[in-house]
């Protein structure tokens, strides 16, 4: 196990990169704790996958450095940095059976076949393909493959990190869910550094104590779930967690209170003041829906089954809100912010309230 | 519903039959035709039976021919095959260089095999060819008209020069069809070299290779042109292989009825090994 340094490192895939957009990865800069269960979440070309292929080696960044508990990995290949990593669709060697699928990896190193024997039994038993241990892995179904491969990456047990590159794509959601907690109680018993990539935010959440929340080759956030949740940094993150995302509205600012159109919003305290186009941004969560507050026409209710989310216009603007399953919507339907969910932006990042 | 039993069917089938009939079976039964009868001219033809085939299954000719053409065949699949497939791993997988390779590599495709043979007859004469002369100054005593070994060596050379590339063309295609991923997963595992090639290249090229030495292996059992240029199957008999040993019989003697027996007893060979290997190749898709 490691503790990863990820030291300033940009990563461009042109020859000679000049802007900033040349870049796939601008520059992230983070620590990786011994031992911690990592999510790396963001749309697809954000860079997840780019940092994943850095920390294990299979690329090289253009800029900056990677240690693993403070030793200069930079330039090591991926068999000296001794790492796992399963890919997002299963990779098996077809000619071999699931038992020597698993073996790969150890007898490569070289680990007696006793000790293979021993951790790939255990292996099969969590990923629960023991009964299957002798046959040819190329007739098994595709989440059967998708298992040896993330048996390969489990296997070794002395790895400096385990990296997992969006590996249930491919599987049943019953099964992803299974999984998933199959992986999490690993990290519990064994105490891996697991590194997640993923664009599912549910999945994301679930798996991971901290978040890293990447957007156009960028850190935005990294945080717990409910910071992720309750105080977004970024407007992205708003917007690309929590389902319906969070609602953001252009916004003037005067002092405690911000004005969106003729309306009067108070807020907790009155932000800094800073430069760009000032947004606010609200979880549809903490729009109440009720007889008080702001006018607001309803243009259409969805039953999502555990609660309802409502689709209004207020001021002009598409708003959404989340009422319980049995509530109604009022007659003359208006609107209140919650002040404890309300965030400010200026110019998409978050900007702190005063008193 | 009632099913109507008749042959109107057959009707529908008819034209492909016609067209079948004319192209292939009519052809076929003249040779069969011949290969029973025998002819002093003149159009006269008498019954000579299964006498043409008896005699031909006991010529030492015909079976040595056969055991030459066999030892051909081995020869050229155990140089091309390898030396395909090695040259297929060494070839680049993107940038500029793969236009360049590929475009060489089909070029000897695109020559007509009777000007390839040209090509090497001239290459290989130690008065003006390239070859031929530098390696008699180098004090090779390199031959190919009067000496069989220099005669086999020559036909072989020219043989992988020329077909070589088939089998890498298609080692390539099944390459480059391997996603990165299993490449990436392959290092993450820690897999040496060789263990890429024998558990991730060479089973996905399998299929591929299976047809490349189908084709290897019919071509050269068929082959006639570019040796019948080069060394028009001497010296002696030494390189005249089952097709020249057959076109010397019927055109070069006029012998008509054993030739015809001859290319029935080619053509049921023939059939009988491309029934192998579509066994072979079917009950391997089978199992996958």
């Amino acid at each position: 196990m490691a503790r990863i340094d990820v030291n300033h490192i940009r990563h461009s895939y042109l020859p000679n990169p000049k802007k900033d957009s040349d870049f796939a990865l601008k520059e992230v800069h983070h620590v990786f704790e011994d031992g911690g269960a990592y999510a790396l979440l963001g749309p697809s070309g954000c860079g997840k996958t780019t940092l994943l292929n850095i920390i294990s080696g299979l690329l090289h960044p253009s800029h900056g450095k990677l240690l693993f508990n403070g030793s200069d990995v930079t330039r090591l290949s991926t068999q000296e940095r001794n790492i796992a990593q399963v890919f997002q669709f299963p990779v098996i060697y077809d000619t071999m059976t699931v038992y020597d699928n698993l073996a790969f990896p150890l007898r490569n190193r070289r680990v007696p076949e006793a000790d293979v024997d021993r951790k790939v039994r255990e292996t099969l038993d969590m990923i629960d393909l023991a009964a299957m241990a002798n046959r040819k892995a190329r007739r098994l179904t595709a989440d059967q493959k998708q298992k040896i491969s993330l048996g390969r990456g489990l296997v070794r047990s002395d790895v400096n990190a385990i990296l997992f590159d969006e590996p249930l794509t491919v599987i049943d959601p019953h099964m992803k869910w299974v999984l998933r907690s199959q992986l999490k109680q690993l990290h519990r018993r064994f105490g891996y550094t697991m590194v997640y990539v993923t664009h599912d935010q549910t999945e994301a959440l679930t798996f991971a104590d901290r978040v890293v929340v990447m957007y156009d080759g960028e850190i935005v956030q990294i945080g717990t779930p409910a910071e992720l949740f309750e105080r977004p940094r970024h407007t992205f993150v708003g917007y690309f967690i929590g389902s319906p995302g969070m609602n953001v509205l252009p916004v003037a600012l005067e002092g405690k209170t911000a004005m969106l159109g003729a309306q009067r919003i108070e807020l907790p305290g009155a932000p800094k003041a800073e430069a760009g186009p000032v947004e606010l941004g609200i979880r549809p969560e903490y729009v109440r829906l009720g007889r008080e507050g702001m006018a607001v026409s309803v243009s259409k209710v969805e039953d999502v089954g555990r609660h309802k989310v409502v689709r209004a216009n207020l001021e002009g603007r598409e708003i959404a809100a989340v009422i319980g399953e049995d509530d109604e919507v009022p007659a003359e339907p208006k609107v209140r912010f919650d002040p404890a969910g309300i965030n400010i932006y200026a110019d998409s990042w978050r900007v702190e309230m005063g008193a | 519903m009632e099913k109507t039993w008749n042959n109107k069917a057959w009707f529908l089938v008819l034209p492909m039959l016609v067209l079948v009939a004319f192209s292939a079976v009519i052809p076929l039964m003249t040779v069969v035709n011949y290969s029973v009868q025998d002819t002093f001219g003149n159009n006269v033809f008498f019954w000579a039976g299964t006498e043409w085939f008896e005699d031909l299954l006991a010529s030492d000719r015909f079976w040595e021919a056969m055991v030459r053409n066999l030892i051909f065949s081995f020869i050229i699949l155990a140089i091309e095959v390898p030396l395909g497939i090695f040259i297929a791993l060494n070839m680049p997988k993107k940038g500029w260089g793969v236009p360049v390779c590929l475009v060489l590599m089909a070029l000897p495709l695109l020559i007509p095999w009777n000007v390839v043979g040209t090509i090497w007859q001239v290459f290989g004469r130690n008065d003006i060819g390239l070859l031929g002369y530098y390696v008699n100054a180098f004090g090779i005593d390199y031959n190919y008209v009067q000496d069989p070994f220099d005669a086999w060596v020559t036909v072989i050379i020219m043989d992988v020069w020329h077909w070589t590339s088939l089998v890498v063309l298609l080692c390539y295609a099944g390459l480059v069809s391997i996603p990165d991923a299993f490449y990436q997963a392959a290092k993450i595992d820690g897999a040496s070299r060789w263990a890429v090639f024998r558990y991730i290249q060479l089973p996905k090229m399998q299929r591929v290779l299976l047809i490349a030495v189908l084709l290897r292996f019919m071509d050269s059992f068929m082959i006639y042109t570019e040796p019948f240029v080069v060394t028009g199957g001497g010296p002696g008999n030494s390189t005249t292989f089952l097709s020249i040993d057959l076109v010397k019989t019927a055109l070069g003697q006029f012998d008509l009825g054993p030739a015809a027996a001859m290319s029935l007893v080619y053509f049921l060979i023939i059939l009988l090994l491309s029934w192998v290997f579509y066994t072979v190749m079917t009950n391997y898709d089978a199992e996958r």
